[in-house]
């Protein structure tokens, strides 16, 4: 006989399937933002089975920082061709030419903030009135009171305070000429949630995320990779370690941590007795107590 | 951790600073092991410049930056935890009079709530509130936690009274399922691991209350609904004919060859195939997300029903719905609004506030014609199309609805079918 209930990943898949059926359903031109990260990735593979056999309506949005690994890139260009969606690149240097935005100066300089600029230039020039995201209430503390669907004003901003009550499955995505929605299909989703699915369905994901050797320095407790964009300061040196990261971001700012997790199966078992936030490698957040906070309220994903 | 058999359970949080509802989250997210070492440290950084000794345990729930000057909690945040036995996701509403609005978003998609009373002042007018909301909201399990025993000497006899004069105001409402449970979110008696200190109480800890309360028949398997969100046609080869009815289940169960109607054109057809994802399934219950294809060629379209024959919701342009009112700006009158419901949209009239209800002394108002921010009342409503409807005591995915203000697009008020 059947049991006629859900485990919670499968409840989990449910809903996401149904908030990305009711993106598509509810808007003109939605698309997702795809970082080349394991939640974006998780979304396009979700946005997969909403449609099936259709392909996906989605198309990809990234945000090319140029400050990228290259696997992602690369992973990237691979996805988009395996599922057949159209792709859509916004280029934070681009934005820096023009003089939309100025590079950061100094040692801790990165091109995070300067995403938002890019991201909302992208989403304006393109007509997007939906942008899809991966992300997740656990992430952050700001974060644990995002909406399913997301209300930015026309300057791209979301105010915290004036949120939409999201009640049921009653998703209220009505807006006005100029303003779009962020929507969050995973926003019920832990960081163990993932990767038990991302398992479960045996997803690819970039070997980033598994354990490899690699040139890094030690800097503010996470080890940093080397690459072309890196300034060693005083005292710094570079040596290999087998690491893994947790969380893709720019190469300029995303930690490493010391792992022998080479296999899916193996992450999984290291997350489940991890005792540091997987965000705590990420430099971004480390600014300031409300880091994610005022980042978010000016557009950011 | 096996997770295949693992449920998802949902709960709310109800209650105010000061009956320690962030210490009680706090301690479950401490307790089950799901705070994170730099979580801690920030959490011990902060306690020290506010001059407190060790972790203030409520710091962890405390999420904008408002919230965090003010010490107050100003929306709904959720939180998650795991334990070896479930998942869950805690709705965290702040109490005050003036959230209503946020206590029922909190309650909407719960299996449980949690009301928290303080030993030292039993029920209060903020009790009454809470659990009011929940009834109306039919959250189907409530457990009541009587917290800061600590501070009564852990004595059985407060604990009692406080019992007796929840089941005493409690009575008036329907509620089907309530626990009680002593506890010390403070010093940890009874939320994940069971008090020393209160022999003479019987029962289990909260977390395990939680782990164990029987939720598969939270969601409705009986009246077969499923409403379409859209519709699958791939432009594609191998699939010129594929129409494909992509919904989630709100409830009941659907079987391939079930005789199905749709609603509201009243065409009968055969259900011919299944699909979740890339997989054909011979069956599909709610809360599941497929795509449903009939035997015959029917329009069918977005906001339309699909149920079986001998079980139909009823079809109607007027009805009587508890409403709740969620925004700043009043209700005005004979102003159309949007109408939501599952995944169907038509406009839609207030044409009568039967009565307001006071939900602190559940006294009914019929003189008082006024709807504001937070207020709950009866109201008719009359719908341009007839809506598919069922009562909100008998299914809360189809017997709920929000209204849209057209000139604000935002969502303004929350419904209940009666």
């Amino acid at each position: 006989m059947s049991t006629y209930y859900l485990n919670y990943l499968e409840e989990l898949e449910s809903e996401a399937i149904f908030i990305l059926r009711e993106v598509w359903a509810q808007f003109q031109n939605p698309v997702i933002l795809f970082s080349g990260g394991k939640d974006s990735i998780l979304v396009t593979h979700l946005a997969k089975k909403a449609f099936h056999p259709a392909k996906i309506p989605f198309a990809l949005m990234h945000v090319d920082t140029g400050h990228n690994f290259p696997e992602t890139i690369q992973f990237r260009d691979d996805l988009v061709e395996k599922f057949g969606v159209r792709l859509i690149v916004g280029s934070v240097q681009e934005s820096i030419d023009q003089g939309r935005v100025a590079e950061e100066k100094g040692k801790n300089a990165t091109r995070n903030a300067l995403q938002i600029t890019t991201l909302l230039d992208a989403i304006e020039t393109n007509k997007v009135d939906c942008a899809i995201g991966g992300g997740r209430r656990d992430e952050e503390k700001a974060r644990a009171k995002e909406r399913f669907f997301s209300h930015r004003d026309e300057f791209g901003q979301w105010d915290p305070k004036n949120q939409r009550p999201e009640l049921w499955n009653l998703l209220n995505g009505k807006y006005f000429e100029g303003e779009h929605f962020r929507a969050f299909p995973i926003s019920n989703w832990t960081e163990m949630d993932v990767w038990n699915y991302l398992t479960k369905e045996k997803i690819e994901i970039p070997s980033l995320y598994l354990a490899h050797d690699r040139e890094v320095v030690r800097r503010n407790g996470s080890w940093i990779p080397n690459s072309e964009y890196l300034k060693l300061e005083e005292g710094e040196e570079i040596v290999t370690k087998k690491i893994r990261f947790r969380t893709l971001g720019d190469i300029t700012i995303t930690g490493g941590i010391e792992s022998d997790a080479d296999t899916m199966e193996k992450i999984v078992e290291e997350v489940s007795t991890m005792r540091e936030t997987e965000r705590g490698n990420r430099t971004d957040d480390k600014r300031s107590e409300t880091a994610m906070e005022d980042r978010k309220k000016e557009g950011y994903f | 951790m096996k997770i295949d058999k693992n449920q998802l359970l949902r709960f709310t949080t109800a209650g105010s600073v000061d009956d320690g509802k962030s210490t009680l989250i706090g301690r479950l997210l401490y307790d089950s092991k799901s705070i994170f070492e730099d979580q801690i440290a920030a959490v011990e950084n902060s306690s020290k410049q506010k001059g407190i000794e060790g972790v203030d345990l409520a710091m962890f729930t405390d999420g904008l930056k408002d919230e965090r000057e003010q010490g107050i909690t100003i929306d709904v945040a959720y939180r998650y935890f795991t334990t070896p036995k479930r998942k869950f996701i805690i709705a965290d509403t702040p109490g005050h009079i003036q959230y209503t609005r946020n206590m029922v978003t909190g309650a909407s998609t719960a299996n449980a709530a949690v009301i928290l009373i303080d030993a030292r002042h039993g029920v209060i007018e903020q009790t009454k509130r809470h659990t009011f909301i929940s009834s109306l909201l039919n959250i189907p399990h409530i457990i009541v936690c009587v917290n800061k025993m600590d501070l009564m000497d852990y004595d059985e006899k407060v604990f009692n009274d406080i019992v007796n004069q929840f089941e005493e105001f409690s009575s008036k409402l329907l509620i089907k399922d309530v626990r009680y449970i002593p506890i010390s979110a403070l010093e940890g008696d009874n939320v994940v691991n069971r008090s020393e200190k209160m022999g003479w109480f019987q029962g289990s800890p909260l977390l395990h209350e939680l782990e164990t309360l029987h939720i598969s028949s939270d969601i409705n398997k009986i009246d077969a609904r499923f409403p379409v969100q859209t519709v699958i046609r791939p432009q594609r080869k191998g699939f010129e004919d594929y129409r494909g009815y992509a919904g989630r289940i709100s409830s009941g169960i659907y079987r391939v060859g079930d005789e199905v109607t749709v609603l509201p054109t009243g065409f009968t057809s055969k259900i011919k195939s299944i699909n979740a994802g890339d997989q054909e399934i011979e069956e599909a219950f709610a809360p599941m997300s497929v795509a449903i294809t009939l035997e015959d060629d029917i329009d069918i379209s977005r906001g339309d029903m699909i149920v079986k024959k001998n079980n139909q919701p009823e079809m109607s342009q007027e009805f009587d719905v508890m409403l709740c009112w969620l925004n700043n700006s009043p209700v005005k009158p004979r102003t159309k609004y949007t109408i939501m419901h599952t995944s169907n949209e038509q406009k839609a009239l207030i044409k009568e506030v039967v009565y307001k209800m006071n939900v602190n002394t559940f006294k009914r108002d019929s003189e008082d014609q006024d709807l504001k921010m937070n207020d709950i009342a009866r109201v008719k409503i009359k719908t341009s199309h007839r809506l598919m409807l069922d009562a909100y005591r008998d299914n809360r995915n189809t017997g709920s609805i929000i209204l849209v203000d057209d000139s604000t697009k935002e969502t303004v008020a929350a419904g209940m079918i009666v």
